[in-house]
């Protein structure tokens, strides 16, 4: 097997990258069974080259391999024909490029406006289709959805999505900053602009201080607590349990408002900045989140067992929206969506950094259903606030460090990685220099990326009314999908 | 059940009673301080601003383009530019979000938002609006759904997102308008009733904000329709957006 295999956060030559034949490339992925974290084509001259990262989780390895192909040559024989999990890196490639998979089993845009599209369709007695969208009910982004149903079942549900696309991939090559990097999704703004500034120092070969890794760190796991707390009012929401809406929106208010404290915005805006971070965060500051933390975890424990034993609660959670754990491993489901279908991958753990090392990775009885999704939000509340405790006392002994360090410029002929477990999951940003050392090429790949398809699969079989409560617990992003 | 009322009990009281002097934590970033006198006029805040809402001849921050992000402030060596934490940035005209050196927080606020007889006539008890987000990054849109939660409750005021054009006021956008949104946008604004009022929520919306150089933007809705309210932020804070709107409908 051909392969370069790097670290996450490492820069490695792009000419050490092996370039092989495509059909060899091809035999070679159908022959492993480690899952593709990124699949990507760039201008290449006359060619398009096409990169392809896999991930051995186990071993905490990334193994890349690049392949050319003619621009001339219109279509290759399709990957995912026997490997699902390239169904939409696929798409993606075949939008952006215009090179066509053979027998791709459903070759639909990815991105590009569709005003007529494929869907599956069924007839009969009583079917009929609900189309919802792009504009929703409620304050969310815009997605289109087309349920196949009936009666009050839904046997399929076709998701559309495209339309918060901006450019972001071009958009980035071009003037790249920070503040792009954190507006291109903004709910995961420390995990996007976390990977986006790791890309850029691997990229200029930066050695960044353990505070500011640190301090890093702390707003990561403070994001991750701040959004699960939110999801957890929002899915209580959408079946009508109203105090543990409220309670639970409160109580993400009291988190956010700590971040507000550390950075000057209440999703950390300007926080992180390549070469380090902006704002320290000192003993009082330290203490105080402290206590904050103390107090939510107090008040979610509170509400979640009072919600829990609510059998109206569980009569509508259990059993609800079920993703088997075959078909979750097939669509390779990734993150806090892929371990509630009993996929343990947390790149925190799978790609360990000298930080996250010495915490407890603990294990999850997953359900596969709404109540699972529910559990491991709060598990993972607890397990975070725990965290950044744990990583405000290491904070302590790295006082006298700086924040921040020079900025240089891009070593040419770069090709970095990385690997950020945002709250949703497992967040790949890729940047790769030219000869001149100017940015060639950006892609990135939101979790979300991975687990629209898994959406689809758990309203299968469900009522048509459980869409909001399985849409909530799966709560994925438009704007990091559509970039 | 008993668990339930028990919560409520250890919740207490949640809201903010008066919202429009609420306090603010004193490191938010709101409306920009300026200091022209001492500014050397080196540039270096305009190399790092992402949006270019900075001009230094004299100093002055347009606030429909500035994401506060505070990367000039951190920048600059003579500390010219700073942020005050007052968050009432909402206003009615785009020329009034460009602040300069004279602008205070009292003349921002005086001059922000004029106070007009026909709305106020109709809508100063309530005024119900359609959100749409036309490439938003979930920033705002996060916002805008707190403003309506247990601490802000903008609903005691008669404000609301309701979920249909039909049902609507006005209509919010947040994002910089997608190409793939730009018809569904105009299809919306179309299925409001008159007077069909027009809020711009965020950098992104007023300007386009970081992805102005963007190529899959189309804005031309804002050619074509008139815009009511600009309510500056990334992401907007809700208490910007509840004051915003307040003057907009009620009498200061």
């Amino acid at each position: 097997m051909n392969y370069y295999v790097m670290k996450n956060n490492q820069r490695i030559n792009l000419l050490d990258i092996p370039t092989i034949e495509f059909n060899t490339l091809r035999a070679q992925l159908a022959a492993t069974n480690l899952r593709p974290v990124s699949f990507f084509g760039s201008d290449w001259g006359q060619n398009v080259k096409l990169f392809v990262v896999l991930a051995d989780d186990e071993k905490g390895e990334l193994l890349v391999v690049s392949s050319l192909i003619d621009k001339n040559v219109k279509e290759y024989e399709s990957i995912t024909k026997d490997n699902h999990q390239y169904h939409m890196f696929e798409r993606e490639f075949y939008e952006q490029f215009n090179i066509k998979p053979l027998g791709h089993p459903w070759l639909k845009p990815v991105r590009k406006n569709q005003d007529d599209y494929e869907f599956f369709e069924m007839e009969g007695e009583e079917t009929h289709q609900v189309a919802v969208g792009p504009i929703h009910a409620g304050v969310i982004e815009p997605g289109h959805f087309r349920f196949m149903c009936q009666g009050e079942k839904v046997y399929n549900l076709e998701i559309m999505l495209g339309y918060q696309h901006r450019g972001v991939e071009d958009l980035m090559v071009k003037k790249p900053s920070n503040q792009l990097a954190e507006s291109i999704c903004g709910d995961s703004v420390i995990a996007y602009n976390m990977a986006y500034s790791q890309v850029m120092e691997e990229l200029s070969g930066m050695e960044i201080t353990n505070k500011a890794k640190l301090i890093r760190r702390v707003a990561l796991e403070m994001e991750r607590t701040a959004i699960h707390i939110g999801d957890l009012g929002a899915i209580l929401g959408d079946i009508a349990y109203q105090m543990g809406k409220e309670v639970f929106g409160v109580t993400r208010t009291l988190v956010i408002n700590t971040m507000l404290e550390i950075s000057g915005s209440r999703f950390g805006r300007g926080l992180i900045t390549v070469g380090g971070v902006n704002f320290d965060i000192d003993k009082d500051l330290s203490k105080k989140i402290v206590d904050v933390l103390n107090n939510v975890k107090n008040t979610v424990e509170k509400m979640t067992r009072a919600t829990l034993k609510s059998s109206t609660v569980m009569s509508r959670l259990e059993k609800t929206g079920v993703v088997s754990n075959e078909i979750a491993n097939e669509l390779n489901l990734v993150g806090m969506i892929g371990r509630s279908c009993g996929i343990n991958l947390d790149s925190r753990f799978d790609f360990c950094d000298e930080f996250y090392k010495d915490f407890e990775r603990k294990s999850f009885n997953a359900t596969n259903d709404a109540y699972s999704r529910f559990r491991i939000r709060y598990k993972e509340i607890i397990e975070s606030i725990s965290f950044v405790k744990k990583l405000l006392k290491k904070l302590e002994g790295y006082e006298k460090e700086d924040l921040c360090v020079p900025v240089k410029n891009f070593i040419p002929n770069s090709f970095a990685l990385s690997v950020v477990e945002s709250w949703r999951g497992e967040l790949v940003h890729v940047a790769t220099t030219d000869g001149e050392g100017k940015l060639s090429r950006y892609k990135i790949k939101d979790p979300s990326f991975n687990n629209w398809y898994g959406l689809s699969m758990a309203v299968r079989n469900n009522g048509i009314s459980d869409f909001p409560l399985c849409n909530k617990g799966f709560d994925l992003s438009y704007c990091g999908f559509d970039l | 059940m008993f668990d339930t009322l028990k919560m409520k009990l250890h919740q207490k009281k949640q809201y903010i009673p008066d919202i429009k002097n609420a306090p603010m934590r004193t490191q938010f970033r709101g409306l920009p301080v300026l200091n022209n006198s001492v500014c050397d006029k080196c540039g270096a805040c305009q190399g790092v601003c992402p949006t270019g809402a900075l001009n230094i001849n004299p100093l002055s921050i347009d606030l429909s383009k500035c994401t506060l992000c505070g990367a000039c402030k951190n920048i600059c060596k003579n500390s010219a530019i700073n942020f005050s934490s007052y968050y009432k940035l909402g206003a009615d005209k785009k020329e009034k979000l460009i602040v300069t050196e004279e602008i205070t927080e009292e003349i921002y606020h005086k001059r922000a938002i004029e106070v007009r007889k026909e709305i106020y006539s109709i809508f100063n008890r309530s005024i119900k609006f359609r959100q749409v987000s036309a490439g938003g990054c979930n920033g705002c849109e996060m916002e805008l759904n707190a403003a309506g939660n247990a601490n802000f409750d903008m609903g005691r005021f008669g404000i609301d997102f309701v979920a249909s054009p039909r049902h609507a006021d006005g209509i919010v956008i947040t994002g910089p308008i997608s190409k793939n949104m730009a018809y569904a946008l105009e299809d919306c604004y179309k299925s409001l009733p008159e007077p069909r009022i027009v809020i711009l929520c965020g950098a992104c919306a007023l300007s386009g904000g970081v992805f102005q150089e963007a190529s899959e933007i189309n804005r031309e809705f804002l050619d074509k329709y008139k815009v009511d309210l600009y309510i500056p932020g990334c992401p907007v804070h809700p208490l910007t957006f509840i004051n915003a709107v307040l003057d907009f409908i009620r009498k200061k």
